[in-house]
């Protein structure tokens, strides 16, 4: 089933890559209708989804691959994992409706999209370090592709930053994933034996040399202050579904390797090195939250709130390890806050570029300074915007309120010095105010005249997006009853 | 589920859905007024309903806390108030608002659940939620016409102000957790020390907030930008009442630390008394009544303060009926004649009867004058006081004064005789009827909700919400002479104008000045830090590889490559000298040897290629195999 889940689009991309006689209504097709079954799939996998007991996995799968080294093909899902899934097929289905209209090269791109779908999907339900490497840096060689290929402005720079970046930070991740194979007896690579006996525990200057290699490859690609330059130029630069793709599920990996790999495996130098995690976190927060303040490209600051927004997660993570007394629940609503800030991270910013892409396709700019008054022309954009921004400042009723929430919950509870990050979501607040006011509000002026309204296809990719988001800021217990145990379980294994 | 569970939930959704219906449909334009007003007649049965049957409902929600909402004696008071209040509205909005009707009923629609959400909040999580959402809704209502942008500016500052102050709900959220007592409300007082003082100082901010009380003050100047009936609502019956209501919703928890019931009393007073003068400095209506809203409010919070909960808990109904009748007036009067400026009401009152009549009890009840609403309530709140603190009793005595001198000097102006006012432009000149009918109810309100506070009433609230019921006579009587000579005094002499207080104490631009002007220099410059400094660093960085791999490439064409091709002259060299002694195989075979050394020179040259990505992966491979030669070892030994 897992294997079906992130081979199909491979293949799917193979094919397309392969066969220079598919025309460019077709391929457009094939894209939708591979996202589409994707999404069924892992619709079938959560239906079916049973919480699996601690350090266990659902739809396992595991076969031989590198014997040598200790490294199997192993695949399985959890409660960690399997909301990210759906959330990467949400936001892939999203950028396939928006791009339907697209003419640039149809094929080559959705071969590109699908190869990324398939590799994003396998790092989410990788069980093996090495298998987790290998699709975590072909994501980095696809989206090198998308940025390089289809962006605007300074593009192959900007790719080629990306790639040196977050390649270079892949290798210090490499290094981590060495030194636990090293110290693990017997020597492996397999994820759930390396949760299991936490190999460096009880050796304080490897564990945490480990976790610091790890930790700079996790930061580099989530990204945490100071690693976060390749981000804003990526994104003010790539297409808008590039840019969704890449806030949306290409963050996420790196967020994800702190709950799947940092935390559960480097227990005991988490705890050692927890406030300097949580410092990292704070800082994230206020640093991405006021340069984001600063921005007059709408495109550079939605970029700057990814920041803040990750930081949100670290910081929330960071506080798991600080282990007080009676405090395992407030711990618990920690990682459950920043599991739920992933998912719904994903939904409302890929919402918000690819939004922020009609833009480009209309006036050419991202400028906010070049806009006035757009909801007069465009009211449904106008609308969606607003919604968007809403959700994205964390606003009741959508899913990062349910997130921020159970973040700040759990970690004021744990240390209570991090409420100074409660800035963050006042700041957030008012940057996203103000770009609505200064680009949507207001006599209709600038670049704003003869702006089209959305088509269906920029439609229809956006509202389910926000609809999840909805979704999930009502009725939390939809993610919560997969997410919660998880977390539970992720709090135990880091307080041994 | 019961019928009162049912009742309780379908009173939140129905106006929550219909709302966002409304606000997001494109053609209901015409439809949206009646469709909003059946949809508040419904809910305000539904709310009735629930305030019988006092329901309780909790379904699991975010971790560790449930979304738990109870009419309990309290709610079963605000909750009707809330949905009356909306109801009237509503009706007179169906008059009023000529244009972008649906977006407008949907947003108020939206808003009154959110309202009513917060009002029967028993829970942390359905608290901030809803009580955040009636802050979104406001944004977008403040800064309903939003071609003009000072009044999206207003929006905007009504929103980021109150939610400076929400942050509260945020930490105390994190001080529930920790305190071991849950994030139901009325647990919050058994949550263990020092985390029950901030549970209190969370929630003691977030109420001032809402309330806008000192210091957060200003925002409700700005959100008079907003249309009239938004004003009608959301700054006498919700959103301004909500934060006096939450406060008298936690006084248990204020008693408990001992501390912010204190605290609460003195900022509400010296609120009250403040705010009093600054509504005597305004030269707008509406100016005047939302400075006199926040000193009502004032009143609200003394007290939440001194346990006076029945007697805070009548005067928030009985100024919700006053001032959405007042608002209400006031913008019928700015529609017909396009001005809210007071000189330029001259004599409105005359000119439309019955607007005037019912405007005038209005301004009476907030006065003070006997036996009007506001006069018992309001002695209700000052009994409490007195029993705390006479300094308390004596400035609340102050502020109720105020209260009298600027209803007075409202009262005096729109009944003075002179040359009848003309409609400016923009006016439409009519008051239509289903502006006219609201004010009527809300008239009768306003008149005799006071009763709540007086016996027989006052003590059967008492016993229900906590607080005492006894309202002395000569209390009574000393509050209803006062405010009797006050206006008698205003006949004779003209209201006093304290021009200090005309720009709102100053408030918002202190407040630009010591956190917005900060936060935006903080802003330009770590955004210049982030790209001068750190980005340039990254870069600095990355160039350095390649200027280390020309110079290794130039150390390679220098140093190794004419080794090698020395090498391979040399051997040339001994080629040809041995091909003169020894025969063509040996020869050949020399040849061929110096020709690979040749090869080898050009393949140890060709990496060199000064493209860092390729060094990149050279590095990589190397790492690679590195790390297969190190797992083979490690695998063998």
């Amino acid at each position: 089933m897992l294997s079906t889940i992130v081979f199909l689009p491979l293949a799917a991309a193979a094919v397309l890559a392969a066969v220079p006689a598919i025309r460019p209504a077709a391929a457009r097709w094939i894209w939708v209708t591979v996202s589409v079954a994707e999404l069924v799939l892992i619709g079938v996998l959560w239906a079916n989804y049973e919480t699996p007991g601690a350090n266990e996995l659902a739809f396992e799968e595991q076969m031989p691959w590198i014997p040598g080294v200790g490294s199997s093909y192993h695949v399985g899902v959890d409660g960690l994992s399997l909301p990210l899934l759906a959330m990467t097929a949400v936001v892939f289905l999203a950028c396939a409706v928006y791009a339907f209209r697209d003419n640039d090269r149809p094929r080559a791109q959705a071969a590109l999209f699908l190869f990324l779908q398939g590799v994003s999907l396998g790092v989410f339900v990788a069980a093996d370090l090495i298998l987790f490497f290998v699709f975590f840096d072909l994501s980095i060689v696809g989206m090198y592709f998308v940025i390089a290929g289809w962006g605007h402005g300074s593009s192959a720079r900007s790719a080629l930053k990306f790639f040196l970046y977050t390649f270079l930070g892949s290798l210090s991740l490499l290094l981590g994933f060495i030194g636990l194979y090293v110290a693990s007896t017997p020597h492996t690579f397999d994820i759930p034996e390396l949760v299991a006996a936490t190999p460096l525990d009880g050796n304080p200057l490897a564990g945490g040399l480990v976790l610091a290699a790890i930790l700079v490859g996790l930061a580099v690609k989530t990204p945490t202050v100071p690693f976060h330059t390749w981000l804003p130029p990526a994104h003010t630069d790539a297409p808008a579904t590039g840019s969704a793709v890449l806030a949306a599920v290409l963050l996420k990996m790196g967020t994800y390797g702190f709950v799947r790999i940092a935390m559960p495996m480097l227990p005991e130098a988490w705890r050692a090195w927890a406030w300097v995690i949580v410092a990292v976190g704070v800082v994230s927060v206020l640093y991405g939250a006021f340069v984001a303040l600063a921005q007059t490209n709408l495109k550079r600051m939605i970029a700057y709130t990814s920041v803040n927004h990750m930081g949100y997660i670290v910081l929330a993570l960071g506080a798991v390890g600080l282990v007080v007394d009676d405090a395992a629940q407030a711990r618990s609503v920690a990682v459950t806050g920043a599991v739920t800030q992933m998912v719904s991270h994903g939904l409302i910013t890929a919402a918000l570029f690819l939004l922020a892409g009609v833009m480009q396709k209309r006036a050419g700019t991202y400028d906010m300074g070049s806009y006035g008054g757009l909801a007069g022309p465009a009211p449904r954009y106008a609308a969606l915007f607003a919604i968007g921004a809403f959700a994205s400042l964390g606003l009741p009723g959508f899913s990062g309120f349910i997130a921020e929430f159970q973040i700040f919950a759990g970690s004021v509870a744990v240390a209570p010095v991090t409420a100074i990050a409660l800035l963050g979501i006042l700041v957030t607040a008012a940057l996203f105010l103000r770009a609505l006011q200064r680009v949507f509000t207001g006599p209709t002026e600038g670049r704003s005249a003869g702006f089209a309204d959305v088509r269906a296809e920029e439609l229809w990719s956006v509202v389910p997006l926000l609809g999840l988001s909805v979704l999930i800021g009502v009725l939390p217990r939809v993610l919560l009853d997969v997410l919660g145990p998880a977390s539970a379980a992720l709090v135990g294994l880091v307080g041994r | 589920m019961t019928g009162g569970q049912a009742a309780l939930l379908a009173m939140v959704v129905l106006p929550a859905v219909v709302g966002a219906g409304l606000s997001l449909s494109r053609r209901a334009e015409a439809a949206s007024a009646p469709i909003a007003v059946a949809t508040a007649v419904l809910t305000t049965a539904l709310g009735v309903v629930a305030a019988l049957a006092r329901p309780t409902l909790a379904v699991p929600f975010v971790a560790g806390a449930e979304f738990a909402l109870e009419v309990d004696a309290l709610a079963a008071l605000i909750v009707p108030m809330v949905t009356t209040v909306t109801l009237l509205v509503l009706v007179f909005a169906a008059g009023n608002i000529r244009s972008s009707r649906a977006r407008f009923h949907g947003l108020m629609l939206v808003f009154a659940a959110a309202a009513l959400t917060t009002a029967a909040a028993a829970s942390l999580p359905a608290l901030l939620f809803a009580w955040e959402i009636m802050g979104a809704t406001s944004y977008a209502l403040i800064g309903f016409w939003w071609r003009e942008p000072h009044r999206v500016s207003a929006g905007l500052t009504a929103f980021i102000t109150t939610r400076t102050a929400d942050l509260g709900l945020y930490v105390a959220a994190g001080a529930a957790l920790a305190g071991g007592a849950g994030m139901a409300l009325a647990d919050l007082p058994d949550a263990a020390a020092p985390w029950r003082d901030v549970l209190a100082a969370g929630i003691l901010v977030a109420a001032l907030g809402k309330a806008a009380q000192l210091p957060f003050s200003f925002w409700l100047s700005g959100a008079m930008n907003g249309p009239s009936p938004v004003s009608a609502l959301l700054h006498s019956a919700a959103m301004v009442a909500m934060g006096g209501y939450l406060l008298l919703r936690m006084q248990p928890l204020l008693a408990a630390t001992g501390w912010a019931g204190p605290a609460a009393a003195w900022i509400g007073v010296v609120t009250a008394v403040l705010l009093g003068a600054v509504a005597l400095a305004q030269r707008e209506l509406k100016q005047l009544l939302a400075a006199s809203t926040v000193a009502q409010m004032g009143f609200v919070v003394l007290a939440a303060g001194v346990g006076a909960v029945s007697g805070g808990t009548a005067h928030l109904v009985a100024h919700a009926a006053t001032k959405a009748l007042l608002f209400l007036a006031a913008g019928a009067w700015l529609s017909a004649l396009g001005t809210e400026k007071l000189h330029r009401l001259r004599g409105v009152a005359r000119r439309w009867r019955l607007v005037g009549v019912t405007a005038t009890v209005g301004a009476l009840a907030l006065a003070g004058i006997a036996p009007l609403s506001l006069w018992a309530t309001k002695d209700a709140v000052l009994a409490g006081a007195l029993e705390a603190s006479p300094w308390l009793y004596a400035a609340g005595l102050l502020a109720a004064a105020l209260s009298a001198a600027y209803a007075g000097k409202a009262l005096w102006t729109v009944w003075r005789r002179g040359v009848p006012v003309q409609a400016q432009q923009g006016g439409t000149g009519k008051v239509g009827v289903l502006e006219q009918a609201p004010l009527v109810v809300l008239a009768v309100g306003a008149a005799v909700l006071g009763v709540l506070a007086l016996p027989p009433l006052g003590p059967v609230l008492a016993e229900a919400l906590g607080g005492h019921g006894g309202v002395s006579p000569l209390g009574l009587l000393v509050s209803a002479g006062l405010a009797l000579a006050v206006l008698l005094a205003l006949l004779h002499w003209r209201a006093p104008e304290p021009g200090w207080a005309l720009h709102w104490l100053g408030l918002e631009a202190a407040a630009h000045a010591v956190v917005v002007r900060p936060a935006f220099t903080v802003a330009h410059a770590l955004a210049r830090f982030d790209d001068h400094v750190l980005d340039r660093a990254v870069h600095a960085v990355a160039g350095a590889v390649p200027r280390i791999a020309r110079a290794a490439a130039q150390v390679d064409d220098r140093v190794l490559d004419p080794g090698i091709e020395t090498t391979a002259a040399a051997a040339e060299a001994t080629g040809r000298a041995a091909a003169q002694i020894d025969d063509a195989g040996i020869d050949a075979t020399v040849e061929g040897v110096a020709a690979r050394i040749r090869r080898l020179g050009q393949l140890a040259r060709a990496p060199q290629t000064g493209a860092i990505h390729q060094y990149l992966f050279q590095a990589v491979a190397v790492l690679a195999i590195g790390v297969a030669a190190y797992s083979v070892y490690a695998v063998m030994g």
